[in-house]
């Protein structure tokens, strides 16, 4: 028997679906008219401080970037420590893998002013400029942190995103050069040198990280990437631009490099300190090189972020981290550069050959040569980043 | 019109009409069954859809401090395809090349599982299903292993001359091919072996009794007979791979970026947010209108 209503007919639902979303999309649009802004102020974004109930604090980090324990890796001894002597129990997350992607992650919270879950989060220098810029990260009261007031490396002083060191405490540092394997190809001493050499051709790659790749661009070509103009970009920005259409860069990338350069598919980048020195632990010919017209220091800083509610838990964390004694044990896993003065010492009880490892503890020879990136507006920013990209391809 | 005024004139006087509950129930059925798919696709679908179509007509001057105003600004589309319109052709180009490769080597394998494996039919298939067990980023690695310029497939290609003495594969345009026809290659041969499998082998035999030649028996039978399953496959491997970067991020190099970069890159890293919407949204087009143009021309009402 015939159904005695009007039967449902896939096509006659589909174009019901379709009728009526596309009304609910003229409507919805009309009505959702634009974003608000995300900018924050003091003022307008105060956050509550429950340190003094509640004894937590939670603590994203990026993986590998804390001391475990060599026979059982779910123990982590500065961290164990710490809640040991503070009775401050800390949920440490290792949930930040890219600057790019956990923004994504806290952006819509923080432009809202709510909380992100997180006390502590760990990220590189420009983005912890561009959310300092947006007014998302909280003010610390700097007579709480003594350590880092006397320990903090003089070269990491004074960054133009934070010159009074109260909004970003540096967790590791690292450089960003050249690195080569001696296997495939001889050494190499310049950034020109890697954007020309005949014999390197096809075989090098990039960061894709702008600040790093175009701070030694910059440098190499006689500017001050801490200072410079956007005629002075341009310039290095064509210079990378050449070695692209000459096939001579391979690719940009993240982290990737490091399997690729100790396979050899590729001679030569531009590298990370950190990763070089661990790739240079299990094969001696890779080799990491400060070109000598300067090297690009960065660092990842501990922020903590608005509507965050154990500040002062954060800032007991951030000095025991500050404390000789504790960064050494670190530095002694994590081989990026200790930012705290005095490690060295400390370091020379644990492992000498550490100790005495430029790229662990840079000496003032090569910290002299080393710049940190200018701290862009959001119009420079988004300027550099598109003519950046467009280079790179995407 | 007419059924409905039908029914109570054949119940006649005799027997009262049905309880209006129960045919008010029995109308919404089908709709109340559809109810918790269409929440879902209306939550998880059309909203963002909707903000995204929102997105691609921000005022291009907005920034993240600021805020966006939805300015209609329509000229984000054009601007759009004039600097990103060599990633666009392309994404297409890459992922019809890796389609009728992928056709080349799936059709045969659908064939052979579905007509000619015998007892070997469940271990084939589980061995095309089998990697999908991992991610694909993890097949994509392997591949960068598999094509490494020091492995041994560059290294034979080399030794039998195919490539130069300093050629790779690896950050090519081949490289990128061959990954987007490896990893969308279980979507094409799953359906078509769907299709093949149903097909009934008297109907060749007939072929054959009347003296069709295979290469005929094929073409009329076979072919016709797995339409579904081939239209099915060919888009089922056409969407994703046109709008995948993986690949390319991977196994290529800026000049082999596609489309899938440039909005990855929008998003993520540029915070270009009005031009990846309205990139995200062409790329939508594009793909509906070629797949529009397919069916019609393909003539079929199996998969939609």
């Amino acid at each position: 028997m015939r159904s005695p209503h009007r039967s449902l007919t896939r096509r006659g639902l589909l174009s019901g679906t379709l009728g009526t979303a596309a009304m609910l999309a003229a409507g919805g649009a009309l009505a959702g008219c634009g974003t608000k802004g995300a900018q924050q102020t003091e003022a307008g974004c105060k956050s509550d401080d429950l340190s003094g109930t509640e004894k937590k604090l939670a603590f994203s980090n990026w993986p590998q970037y804390m001391d475990v324990d060599e026979k059982d890796e779910s123990k982590r001894p500065t961290l164990d420590e710490f809640v040991k002597k503070s009775g401050i129990q800390v949920t440490y997350t290792e949930d930040v893998n890219d600057n790019n992607e956990f923004f994504g992650k806290v952006q819509n919270q923080l432009a809202a002013c709510q909380s992100t879950g997180r006390d502590v989060m760990v990220l590189t220098d420009w983005m912890a400029a561009r959310m300092i810029r947006l007014g998302w990260i909280q003010k610390l009261d700097k007579a709480k942190l003594p350590n880092v007031e006397a320990n903090l490396l003089t070269s990491l002083r004074n960054r133009s995103f934070d010159p009074d060191s109260q909004l970003a405490i540096p967790w590791q540092s690292g450089l960003a050069g050249l690195a080569y394997n001696a296997k495939v190809t001889k050494e190499i001493r310049t950034v020109d040198e890697l954007l020309t050499r005949p014999d390197l051709k096809g075989k090098v790659t990039a960061l894709s990280e702008m600040r790093d790749t175009m701070g030694l661009l910059l440098q190499s070509n006689g500017h001050d990437p801490a200072n410079f103009t956007t005629a002075q970009f341009d310039d290095a920005l064509n210079k990378l631009k050449k070695a692209v259409a000459s096939k001579q860069i391979r690719k940009f990338t993240g982290n990737d490099y490091a399997p690729d350069l100790a396979k050899g598919d590729i001679a030569a980048c531009i590298g990370w300190s950190g990763d070089v020195v661990q790739l240079g632990f299990e094969d001696e010919k890779i080799k990491f090189v400060v070109p000598e017209s300067g090297v690009m220091l960065w660092s990842d800083n501990m922020l903590v972020p608005n509507k965050a509610t154990h500040r002062a838990n954060a800032e007991a964390l951030i000095d025991y981290y500050y404390d000789p004694a504790v960064a050494a044990k670190l530095a002694a896993y994590v081989n990026y550069i200790c930012p705290v003065q005095g490690a060295q010492a400390e370091m020379e009880k644990i492992d000498p050959d550490l100790a005495s490892n430029p790229l662990i503890f840079p000496d003032e020879a090569m910290l002299s040569r080393s710049k940190v990136f200018m701290a862009l507006d959001e119009k420079q920013e988004k300027e550099y980043e598109t003519k950046f990209q467009q280079v790179i391809g995407a | 019109m007419s059924a409905l005024a039908h029914v109570p004139a054949a119940s006649g006087q005799s027997s009262a009409p049905p309880p209006p509950p129960r045919r008010g129930r029995h109308r919404l059925l089908p709709y109340l069954l559809l109810l918790p798919g269409a929440a879902w696709l209306f939550v998880f679908f059309a909203l963002p859809l909707l903000q995204l179509a929102a997105a691609s007509l921000y005022d291009p001057a907005g920034s993240l401090s600021t805020g966006y105003a939805l300015t209609w600004a329509f000229g984000n589309y054009p601007d759009a395809v004039q600097a990103y319109w060599p990633q666009f052709a392309r994404s297409f180009l890459y992922s019809a090349i890796a389609l009728v490769l992928a056709l080349l080597m799936g059709y045969p394998l659908a064939y052979a599982i579905a007509q000619k494996a015998g007892r070997w039919k469940n271990l084939l298939l589980v061995c095309v299903v089998a990697p999908m067990f991992t991610s694909f980023l993890v097949r994509t690695l392997a591949w960068k292993t598999i094509l490494s310029d020091n492995g041994w497939v560059v290294g034979l290609l080399r030794d039998v001359h195919l490539l130069g003495p300093d050629g790779r594969l690896l950050a090519t345009p081949i490289a990128v091919v061959l990954g987007i026809t490896y990893n969308f290659l279980p979507f094409l041969v799953l359906p078509l072996y769907a299709s093949l499998e149903r097909l009934d082998p008297r109907l060749l035999e007939a072929a054959s009794d009347l003296y069709a030649s295979g290469w005929q028996a094929f073409r009329r039978i076979t072919l016709p007979l797995s339409m579904p399953g081939l239209i099915a496959g060919t888009l089922l491997f056409f969407i994703p791979a046109t709008g995948d970067y993986i690949n390319a991020e991977l196994l290529g190099t800026p000049n082999e970026y596609m489309i899938g970069n440039v909005i990855d890159s929008a998003f993520l890293v540029r915070l270009d947010y009005p031009q990846g919407a309205a990139l995200s949204f062409l790329l939508m087009a594009a793909i509906l209108a070629i797949v529009f143009g397919y069916l019609r021309k393909a003539g079929t009402e199996e998969v939609l």
